[in-house]
């Protein structure tokens, strides 16, 4: 039998990120989808409700957070789905390595897979909404800081909803709630963007948010994970 | 739901059983107990006590105990619905059971203490792989989790289940006898001491249980362990073997 040295947690972190990043790589459709939504979505606005970029702009922070929202929403059902029903959540749980840490590094691939794209992508649609390219700055700094959030309560909710056969709409239920403070103080962010104020304080509170959920969501989510495998 | 029991324990343990705590409750074979303070516990061995699992109000397992010594295996058996996958998956601690005790190592553990996981590795009825990676890319996400593994060990489990050919291939076009092999090299790599295995024959050609049943002969000589849900014979020497029966009652 040959045992080499047992892995460190850093190196099991790193297995499941160039995992998740070789899924992608071969699994494009999965990764693309969400991005395509969002696109879609903020480009129905202008062609439903007015070219006027004026008006645009004055509800753009709340089209461009929803359909990112939404987006997001969309993948996360992704998020253990395929790791449950194939095994994988198990060996990680088996693995002796912390269940809360590996489900951390794998919500930071999911989020490096979709929110990252969808935050690059906010102020180029931006634009079609009259959004000026020097809001970009504070648009992806909050839309950054939210999709992280998201992931994170996502994770949970992911994990709770693992037993359920098609669980994705309850998914939505569970999360969108807890996702109601990153909307807002995201949207004010964005507003304050626009119009061309500074958006710090917002952001500080989306950051906090954001570390919050990144002390708590993991913990949360290895119960949830754990629950649904039973 | 009863829990017949039939077990021949290991040697070094053996004589510390008191044969007169075999009782008989109702229609239910109560298992072997052991006498509470007895010291019992020997170095690498499993014991597990009145392992009691409930489904919402059904017991699928009640009161199973048994022990497990280094170089043996136990295979259990029973019928369809008789709850040997429960009983593996509440010793991986993957469910949760309503009462019960692990020693594992001479020491009391709860079935989801990190410490006691390192050491089992579990293989479910499906191989545990991802359909979009190759062999080898699954085998490195598995095995990595735990240790670290260079790609000429890597190489040698292929080689060892006869998989190399099929290693670089998406498993998504293998079969699944194929599958099974790479799981196997994988488990072989895992450098665990108590492997847990459900049907671990399942799918596998002949050439395909001979390589398995020789991967466990040899992990058995170096003081693995062992405990299989199984209908097929595993080809393992009788003498290695206990075996645990789990059975229902006709209602």
């Amino acid at each position: 039998m040959s045992r080499g040295a047992a892995a460190g947690s850093w190196q099991a972190a790193r297995i499941v990120l160039q995992r998740e990043w070789l899924l992608a790589v071969r699994r494009p459709a999965q990764v693309l989808q969400p991005l395509a939504f969002f696109a879609v979505v903020t480009a129905m606005f202008p062609l439903g409700y007015t070219p006027e970029l004026a008006k645009l702009r004055a509800i753009a922070p709340g089209v461009l957070w929803v359909g990112a929202l939404l987006a997001s929403l969309l993948a996360l059902e992704h998020l253990f789905r395929e790791d449950a029903s194939d095994g994988t959540l198990e060996q990680y749980v088996l693995s002796g390595q912390s269940l809360t840490w590996l489900l951390l590094a794998k919500t930071i691939a999911h989020w490096l897979l979709t929110g990252l794209p969808l935050t690059l992508m906010a102020p180029w649609l931006g634009v079609a909404l009259g959004v000026p390219l020097s809001a970009a700055t504070g648009v992806m700094g909050a839309l950054a800081l939210g999709t992280w959030t998201l992931s994170l309560l996502g994770s949970i909710g992911a994990g709770l909803t693992l037993g359920i056969r098609r669980g994705g709409v309850l998914l939505s239920l569970l999360t969108l709630p807890l996702a109601v403070p990153v909307l807002v103080f995201g949207a004010q962010a964005t507003e304050l963007a626009i119009v061309g104020d500074s958006p710090t304080a917002a952001l500080y509170l989306l950051g906090s948010l954001a570390v919050l959920g990144l002390t708590l969501a993991p913990l949360a989510a290895a119960a949830a994970v754990r629950i649904g495998l039973e | 739901m009863v829990v017949l029991y039939s077990l021949q324990l290991a040697a070094p343990v053996a004589e510390l059983v008191d044969a007169t705590d075999l009782k008989s409750v109702g229609r239910k074979a109560v298992p072997v107990r052991f006498r509470p303070g007895a010291p019992q516990l020997c170095m690498s061995s499993l014991v597990v006590n009145n392992l009691t699992v409930y489904r919402g109000e059904r017991a699928i397992l009640s009161r199973v105990s048994f022990e497990l010594g280094a170089g043996r295996a136990l295979v259990v058996t029973g019928s369809n619905g008789a709850g040997k996958t429960t009983l593996l998956r509440t010793l991986c601690g993957l469910i949760e059971p309503e009462d019960g005790e692990l020693h594992w190592r001479a020491q009391k553990l709860s079935f989801r203490d990190a410490e006691y996981h390192a050491d089992l590795a579990y293989l479910g009825h499906e191989a545990p792989l991802k359909m979009d990676l190759t062999g080898r890319e699954n085998l490195r996400g598995l095995v990595g989790l735990r240790r670290k593994v260079d790609s000429r060990d890597v190489d040698a489990a292929f080689g060892e289940m006869q998989a190399t050919s099929f290693a670089d291939r998406a498993v998504r076009t293998l079969s699944a006898g194929q599958r099974r092999r790479i799981a196997f090299a994988a488990l072989s790599l895992l450098g665990a001491t108590l492997w847990v295995l459900d049907e671990p024959v399942t799918n596998l050609d002949r050439a395909g249980e001979a390589l398995v049943q020789s991967l466990l002969t040899r992990h058995l000589s170096n003081g693995g362990m062992l405990l299989a849900a199984t209908h097929q014979p595993l080809g393992l020497e009788a003498s290695l073997c206990d075996s645990l029966v789990l059975g229902t009652v006709p209602a």
